[in-house]
């Protein structure tokens, strides 16, 4: 438990004190949100969808959590380049813990992430539907960051370099974050965007964040159904990680 | 009793042989030199005692387990300094230090005690807030050599950990290795580059050339073996004088182009 603790703690220090990973990753979500949620916004209305700044705020909030985990679930590599991983490989810890700190670690700073995003959003215009579903958001904000902060951590484990961590994030996030349904409604789509909407694990994070921020109304699958989706593939994302971190040699 | 059991253990990698079938042991509460050219399979071979990497063949028995089929009682029974960088240099030293102690599970109090102690010891007490990465090259050594004496294991592998200390922080740290072998029979493994060290510390010394041991014995008996009268001439005479970045190969030479474009940090 203290192993966790400390390895979790460490993610935390190493988040606040780099202040420009901070400001880095919240300007571009607010620029999605500012220039789309404005730019589109009328055109959203007029074909009868709605407010569309209430639509894309969760969205916004799933591009910032997926981001921000999935880049502390790589930051092995940094670790393997400045050689800090031999020191965490050799301790009598099991691997399986390691990946769990680090991730519960990875996790919470893309939530805090997640929820700076939903304050600036209430500056900017966001109503929330209701203010005490703002704590099950957070949950379910956590619940999508630890999926992919693993996600990370089982990528990361087979890559050493930084070329590597490029074609991650250009073949990798970017294509889960536009695919899924952070800036579209995902009924009346294309049959071939529809499948892979659906097979997106981050289409139930923000399907079920629309659930509590904007209303049952807002939501598309049922609550229900995304949370079991996000559950299963968080386990299942946990278990590949944890196998691959095992497998690390230096 | 032997601590550690090496029988036949080799290491390839793609159809290079770094490590070519060695075999040795250490006794329990022994201080033994492992020596070699650059290059000549020491750091390779501690990786495989200490879990990092998998033999390509041969047994390995550290502390009576395996390192391959039973890592974690492997791990809870060494500490080790690595030739290679291992700091965070985005915490402090103090909570590098406390971060090593927490995940070797040394309580609360003594840990706090220890790393005091040994912060002092290295002198690094009066910059324990500070970044790691305001540190000086040899400060960070010496904060590495602090960490890995602050959980005392059964077996501490010491690969190359002097490189770069000041004489007087050498001999600081030696002094104080011959201590905690004496009170509390902790095993040393280490390898070094100054011959000196060997021969003042080791009570046995290994001596592994391209991936094979040429030599083993205590340094009296090198010494007689070889007819020299000091430990470097008996290495000099059984190694060679061939200066080993010569005869590298492209492997080697990708490997120190790494080496360099990391700034001097190896994997
Ligand atoms: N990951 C690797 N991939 C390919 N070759 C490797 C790898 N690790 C080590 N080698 C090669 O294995 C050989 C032995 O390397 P090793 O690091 O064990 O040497 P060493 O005895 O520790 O030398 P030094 O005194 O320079 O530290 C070298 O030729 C090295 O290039
Ligand atoms: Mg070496």
């Amino acid at each position: 438990m203290k192993t966790i603790y400390i390895l979790w703690l460490r993610q935390i220090k190493r988040y606040l004190r780099s202040k420009s990973r901070i400001v880095g990753s919240l300007v571009q979500p607010m620029l999605f949100l500012v220039a789309l949620g404005f730019g589109l916004g009328p055109v959203f209305q007029k074909a009868g969808q709605g407010n569309y700044v209430e639509f894309l705020v969760p969205g916004i909030i799933g591009m910032g959590i997926i981001f921000t985990s999935i880049f502390s679930g790589m930051e092995i590599i940094w670790d393997r380049q400045f050689g800090f991983l031999k020191e965490t490989l050799v301790a009598p810890v099991t691997r399986l813990n390691i990946m769990v700190g680090r991730t519960l670690g990875g996790a919470t700073v893309a939530t805090s992430q997640g929820i700076i995003i939903l304050l600036m959003s209430l500056v900017v215009g966001f109503r929330l539907s209701n203010w005490l579903l703002a704590i099950p958001a957070v949950v379910i904000m956590f619940l999508t960051a630890f999926l992919f902060t693993a996600l990370g951590t089982a990528i990361a484990s087979k890559i050493d370099d930084m070329q590597g961590f490029q074609l991650i994030v250009n073949f990798l996030i970017m294509p889960l974050f536009f695919l899924s349904g952070a800036l579209f409604p995902l009924n009346n789509l294309p049959k071939s965007i529809s499948i892979i909407a659906n097979l997106d694990p981050l289409t139930y994070g923000i399907d079920a964040l629309r659930y509590f921020l904007a209303g049952a109304g807002a939501n598309h699958f049922g609550v229900g159904i995304d949370i079991v989706v996000l559950t299963s593939v968080t386990l299942l994302f946990l278990g590949v990680g944890s196998y691959l971190f095992n497998k690390i040699q230096i | 009793m032997n601590i550690i059991e090496v029988k036949n253990l080799s290491k390839s990698f793609s159809d290079f042989k770094a490590v070519e079938d060695i075999s040795f042991s250490v006794a329990k509460g022994e201080i033994f030199a492992f020596l070699g050219p650059n290059g000549a399979g020491k750091s390779t071979t501690i990786k495989m005692l200490t879990t990092l990497s998998k033999p390509t063949s041969g047994e390995i028995t550290l502390n009576g387990f395996n390192p391959v089929k039973n890592a974690d009682a492997v791990r809870h029974s060494f500490g080790i300094v690595f030739q290679d960088p291992s700091l965070d240099d985005e915490l402090t030293a103090y909570e590098n230090m406390e971060f090593h102690g927490v995940l070797y599970g040394v309580p609360k109090v003594l840990r706090r005690q220890r790393i005091e102690e040994l912060m002092k010891f290295v002198e690094l007490w009066d910059r324990k807030n500070s970044l790691v990465k305001e540190f000086s090259g040899g400060m960070k050594r010496r904060l590495e050599i602090a960490r890995g004496l602050l959980h005392h294991p059964k077996i501490l592998f010491l690969d190359e950990p002097t490189l770069g200390l000041d004489p007087q922080t050498r001999n600081h740290m030696w002094n104080y290795l011959s201590e905690l072998n004496k009170t509390e029979g902790i095993t040393v493994f280490f390898t070094t580059h100054y011959m000196e060290e060997a021969d003042k510390i080791a009570q046995r010394i290994a001596i592994i050339d391209h991936g094979k041991i040429i030599a083993l014995g205590t340094s009296a008996e090198l010494k007689a073996k070889t007819g020299k009268a000091t430990l470097e001439e008996a290495f000099l005479s059984l190694t060679g004088k061939v200066i080993r970045e010569e005869e590298a190969g492209p492997l080697d030479m990708l490997r120190m182009g790494r080496r360099m474009w990391r700034g001097g940090g190896r994997k």
